[in-house]
C-alpha cells in the first residue's frame, strides 16, 4: 500500500551521535520551564483556585470591556474575561448556533448562590440576549483538597512506576524511565506557563496520561534492550541501546502518528471544554516520544547496565 | 499451521455477539430512552433486545452538581451547650460545697468547666456522671440516640473537661449526615427533577446530582435554609437588641423590619418536627401564606397555649428569624393554622416545601457547584461524537495504508474495541463523561498500539524466517511482553485517577481502563483469529504485512 515500508529502515540511524547536544537541550528546557513556573506561574482554572467561573453565550458583539466595566466595582474580587473559541464553528447541528460569541467569565469569589443571582442580573441588564451555558463555583476548601489530590496522583503515578519497572527489569531501566516522565511532566507544565492554557483538573488528567502513555513508550524500547542484551552478550551498550532503538522505531512512529491523529481530531472538533486537554495530550505524546528516546535510554547509557542476564539471576523469576 | 480449536472460535464469537447486543441500543439513544422513561408509549425498540444505556454525566445531559458540607461540629456544640445549661442546674443546688461554677471552653467539641473548691471535685464529677446515662439529654428529634456512658470526664485541679468519646462522635456524625442526606432528598424530590442522585461522600459531606436542572438557584434556595421553625412565646418587643436577658431567654431579629427585635422564650411551645403538613395557601387579605397542621399532641399543647395567652403575641421564628409575630385572638383548638409574613407565592411555595420535608439537623455549606446547561450538554456530545468519527476514520486510513490487509485485520479489531467498550460501559452502569468520551478518542488511537506491535515483529521474522505461520507465531510471542508491559503502565495511570479523580476525570479514568483491556483482548485474540483464518483458508505464498 501507499504509506508501506515508508519506515522500513534499511540502515541504522546513530540515535547516539547527537544525543549529548539532545541532552543539553532538554536540560535547558527542563531548567526554562522550572523558571517560567516560578516567574510566571500557571493560570490556575477555578479548580485549583477557587472561584466561580460562567461561561456566557451572546449572539450579539459583546466587548470583553463592557463586560469588564458591567462586573467591576461589584465587590466580586478578582474578574477575568476571555473570549472563548466557539465550540461548534465547524458544527451545523447544535443549539448554539456558530454566530454565537462565548465568554468564560471567572470571578474570585463563591459563596454560592448570591454571586451567581447577582452576575446573572448585571449580565442580563447589559446583555439581554445572554444564555448562561455553565456555572461552576468552588470554594476554597474544596480547590486546596484539589490541589493536594492532583500532585498526590501525579506522585504516586511516578512511584508505581517506579517499582513496576524495577520490578520488571532493573534499576537502572527504572531509574531512565522516571526521569523521562519527570521531564516530559515539567515540560508540560512549563508550556502551559508560556502559552497560558487553564490548567485545571482535567489538565492533571491529561499529565497522568502522559505518564501512561510515555511508559508505554519507553517500556516498549527497554523491552527490546533487555532482549537485545540477552542477545548480543559482547556488543557495547551503546550499540545494543541504538539498535533496540532502531528495531521500535517504525512501532513507535505508528503509535505515536495514530494517537496523534485520534488527538488532532480531538483538538479540532471536539469542542472548547476539552481543547486545553486535549492540547496537553498532544504535546505530551510528542514530548514523551522524544524522552522514551532520547531521555531514558541516554540514562540507560549513562547508568550502565549489568551485561549477565543468564538464567540463574535471582531475579529471573519476576521477569516474565 | 494454525490450530483453529472450536472453543477458541465459540468464546470470540461469544464475546463479540453479546457486547454487539448489549452496546446496540446506544446506537439508537433517543428510541431507546423513550421506551425507557415513557413505558405506556409504544415504541419501535424490540423487547427481546436489552435495552441498557450508558449513562451520560452531567456534563453530557446538563444538570446541577453539588458537593455539600453539613456542619457536624454545630451539632456537637449544640450537644455541649445544651449539657453544659443542664450540668449547671444541677452544680448550682450544690453550690456550698462546690464554691463557684464557671464554663470556661466554649470552643465546641468540649465542656470545661471551672469549680471554686477544687477538693469536692469528685462530688461534682459525681454529680455530672449522672448525666453519663441519662438519654433524655439527647432525646431531640434529631439528634439521634447516644449510647450510655459516653462522656468522657476528666479532672485537672479545680477543672472539669467533659469530651464525647470518638465512637460516639462518629456515631454522632453519622447519624447527623444520614439525616441531612434523607432531609436533602425529600426537598430534592419537591423540585420534580428525573434521577436525582444524593449520596454520602468522605466523613462529612453529601454530594447531590440533579440532571436536566438547567439553574442551580432553585436547589441552592431549597437547600441553603435549615427551615427549623418554632413557634416561641413573646416576652418583649423592642428596637434595640439591649435586653436584659434572662437564662430561658433569646433575642431575636426580625425578618419583615430589621429595626425591630423580639425577647422571646428559649423553649419553644410547639416546633417544626410536630407539622404534619404544610401547604401554600392565602390570607384572608388574599396574601401568599402558608397553612400547616400539627400532630394531636403539638395541637393539644398549641390549644391550651392559645387558650391561656388570648390578647398576646406569639413568635413563629424560623432559622433564628422572626418571620411573623401574630396576636393570639382567640383560642385555636384544631391544631392548625396559618403562617403569614411577606412571602411572594414562589416564597411561600418554598416554605411549604421546607416545612414538608423537615430540619436540616445542622446548617449545610456549598463548597462545589456545578451548573452545566443543556445547551452546551448537547453540543459536547455532539462534537464529541465527530471527534470520535473522524479521529476513528483517520486512524482507520493510516492503519490500511500502513499494513494494506493486516491493517483491515487490525481496523475491524479496532471497531469491535469500540463496541466492547460501549457495552462495558452499559454492562457496568458507568458514567460517560465528556472527557469520558476524549477517553475512547484516545484507546482508538492507542488501541491500534498492540496490533502495530505485532505486526512489527512479524515483519521482522518474515525477514529472517521463510515459514510464514512461524513468522507469525514468533512474532505474537515475542511482543507478548512489550504488549503486557506498555499496557499494564498506562493501566496504572488508569486506576490512580480513578481513585483520585472526581467526576468527570473518573469517567475519563473509565474508558481509558477499559479501552485498555478490550484493546489487548482484540488485538491478541481477534485479530490474531483473522490471520489464522487467513493463513488457512488462502494459504499465502509470500506475507505482506
Amino acid at each position: 500500500m501507499l504509506l508501506r515500508g515508508l519506515f522500513n529502515q534499511s540502515k541504522e540511524i546513530q540515535f547516539f551521535s547527537f544525543s549529548n547536544l539532545l541532552s543539553y537541550i532538554s536540560l535547558g528546557a527542563i531548567l526554562v520551564s522550572i523558571i517560567l513556573f516560578f516567574i510566571l506561574g500557571l493560570n490556575y482554572g477555578i479548580d485549583f483556585r477557587g472561584g466561580t467561573m460562567f461561561m456566557v453565550s451572546s449572539s450579539e458583539k459583546i466587548k470583553v470591556s463592557d463586560v469588564r466595566n458591567t462586573l467591576s466595582g461589584s465587590n466580586l474580587g478578582d474578574v477575568s474575561i476571555s473570549q472563548a473559541t466557539n465550540p461548534l464553528e465547524t458544527l451545523s447541528a447544535g443549539t448554539l448556533t456558530s454566530t454565537d460569541n462565548i465568554f468564560m467569565i471567572k470571578v474570585e469569589k463563591t459563596e454560592g448562590q448570591n454571586i451567581e443571582t447577582k452576575v446573572k442580573a448585571l449580565l442580563l441588564n447589559k446583555v439581554p440576549d445572554i444564555k448562561f451555558l455553565q456555572i461552576e463555583s468552588v470554594g476554597s476548601k474544596v480547590s486546596s483538597e484539589l490541589v493536594r489530590n492532583g500532585m498526590l496522583a501525579v506522585l504516586f503515578a511516578v512511584i508505581s512506576v517506579l517499582v513496576y519497572i524495577w520490578l520488571r527489569f532493573e534499576w537502572q531501566f527504572a531509574l531512565g524511565a522516571v526521569f523521562a516522565l519527570i521531564h516530559d511532566v515539567i515540560l508540560t507544565i512549563g508550556v502551559f506557563s508560556i502559552l497560558r492554557y487553564e490548567f485545571n483538573l482535567s489538565i492533571i488528567a491529561a499529565l497522568l496520561t502522559i505518564i501512561g502513555y510515555s511508559l508505554n513508550d519507553t517500556v516498549v524500547v527497554f523491552d527490546r534492550v533487555r532482549e537485545n542484551l540477552r542477545n548480543f552478550k559482547s556488543l557495547p551498550l551503546l550499540k545494543v541501546l541504538n539498535m533496540s532503538i532502531n528495531n521500535t522505531l517504525s512501532r513507535t512512529i505508528m503509535t505515536s502518528v495514530t494517537t496523534l491523529l485520534a488527538l488532532f481530531a480531538l483538538y479540532f472538533l471536539g469542542g472548547d471544554v476539552i481543547r486545553g486537554f486535549t492540547f496537553a495530550m498532544i504535546w505530551g505524546v510528542l514530548v514523551g516520544t522524544y524522552s522514551s528516546i532520547f531521555v531514558a535510554a541516554k540514562i540507560l547509557l549513562i547508568l550502565d547496565v549489568k551485561r549477565n542476564w543468564d538464567e540463574e539471576d535471582s531475579k529471573a523469576g519476576t521477569q516474565f | 499451521m494454525p490450530q483453529l480449536s472450536f472453543f477458541r472460535i465459540f468464546f470470540i464469537a461469544i464475546v463479540c455477539f453479546s457486547s454487539l447486543l448489549f452496546a446496540s441500543p446506544n446506537f439508537f439513544y433517543s428510541t431507546v430512552d423513550k421506551k425507557l422513561n415513557s413505558p405506556k408509549q409504544t415504541s419501535s425498540w424490540p423487547d427481546f433486545l436489552p435495552s441498557t444505556l450508558v449513562k451520560l454525566g452531567l456534563d453530557l445531559r446538563g444538570g446541577v452538581y453539588l458537593l455539600l458540607e453539613v456542619k457536624t461540629d454545630d451539632v456537637i456544640r449544640e450537644k455541649f451547650d445544651f449539657l453544659w445549661a443542664n450540668v449547671r442546674s444541677s452544680l448550682v443546688k450544690k453550690r456550698k460545697e462546690l464554691g463557684s461554677i464557671r464554663r470556661i471552653d466554649s470552643s465546641g467539641d468540649q465542656l470545661k468547666i471551672e469549680i471554686g473548691n477544687s477538693e469536692n471535685i469528685d462530688f461534682a464529677i459525681k454529680e455530672i456522671d449522672k448525666f453519663n446515662s441519662s438519654t433524655e439529654l439527647f432525646s431531640s428529634r434529631w439528634s439521634g440516640s447516644v449510647q450510655k456512658d459516653t462522656l468522657k470526664i476528666s479532672s485537672l485541679e479545680n477543672m472539669i473537661t467533659i469530651t464525647f468519646s470518638d465512637e460516639q462522635k462518629r456515631t454522632l456524625e453519622k447519624q447527623v449526615i444520614e439525616q441531612s442526606v434523607e432531609i436533602i432528598r425529600r426537598r430534592v424530590d419537591e423540585t420534580g427533577t428525573r434521577e436525582p442522585t444524593i449520596q454520602r461522600q468522605g466523613r462529612k459531606r453529601v454530594l447531590v446530582q440533579v440532571p436536566g436542572l438547567g439553574s442551580s438557584e432553585e436547589l441552592l434556595a431549597l437547600l441553603g435554609k435549615t427551615a427549623k421553625l418554632t413557634f416561641n412565646e413573646v416576652v418583649s418587643i423592642d428596637s434595640s437588641s439591649n435586653f436584659p436577658t434572662k437564662l430561658d431567654e433569646m433575642v431575636v431579629g426580625s425578618e419583615q423590619n430589621n429595626g425591630l427585635f423580639y425577647l422571646l422564650k428559649k423553649r419553644p411551645v410547639v416546633s417544626g418536627e410536630n407539622l404534619t403538613n404544610a401547604q401554600p395557601s392565602f390570607d384572608e387579605n388574599g396574601l401568599p401564606a402558608v397553612s400547616f397542621n400539627f400532630n394531636p399532641s403539638a395541637a393539644l399543647e398549641f390549644g391550651n397555649y392559645t387558650k391561656d395567652n388570648i390578647g398576646s403575641p406569639f413568635a413563629i421564628v424560623l432559622d433564628n428569624v422572626v418571620i411573623s409575630a401574630p396576636t393570639i385572638r382567640s383560642h385555636i383548638p384544631g391544631g392548625s393554622g396559618i403562617i403569614t409574613g411577606n412571602f411572594s407565592v414562589e416564597e411561600s411555595n418554598r416554605l411549604a416545601i421546607l416545612l414538608r420535608s423537615g430540619a436540616l439537623p445542622a446548617e449545610i455549606e456549598v463548597l462545589e457547584l456545578r451548573t452545566i446547561g443543556p445547551e452546551l450538554g448537547r453540543d459536547s456530545i455532539n462534537a464529541g461524537k465527530l471527534a470520535a468519527v473522524v479521529g476513528g476514520l483517520l486512524v482507520l486510513t493510516f492503519m490500511w495504508l500502513s499494513y494494506g490487509l493486516f491493517g483491515i485485520f487490525a481496523n475491524v479489531a479496532l471497531m469491535l474495541n469500540i463496541i466492547l467498550v460501549m457495552a462495558l460501559l452499559s454492562i457496568l452502569g458507568a458514567t460517560l463523561t465528556l472527557p469520558g468520551i476524549a477517553g475512547i478518542v484516545l484507546t482508538i488511537g492507542m488501541a491500534v498500539d498492540a496490533n502495530v506491535l505485532v505486526f512489527e515483529r512479524i515483519k521482522e521474522e518474515i525477514n529472517k524466517n521463510s515459514n510464514i505461520y512461524n513468522s507469525i507465531k514468533i512474532g505474537y510471542e515475542k511482543a507478548l511482553s512489550s504488549i503486557v508491559d506498555a499496557n499494564v503502565t498506562t493501566m496504572i495511570a488508569a486506576v490512580i485517577l480513578f481513585f483520585f479523580g472526581s467526576g468527570p476525570i473518573k469517567g475519563f479514568s473509565v474508558t481509558l481502563g477499559l479501552g485498555i483491556i478490550t484493546s489487548v483482548f482484540t488485538a491478541l485474540l481477534i485479530t490474531r483469529l483473522f490471520i489464522d483464518l487467513y493463513i488457512l483458508f488462502y494459504r499465502p505464498k509470500v506475507l505482506r504485512v
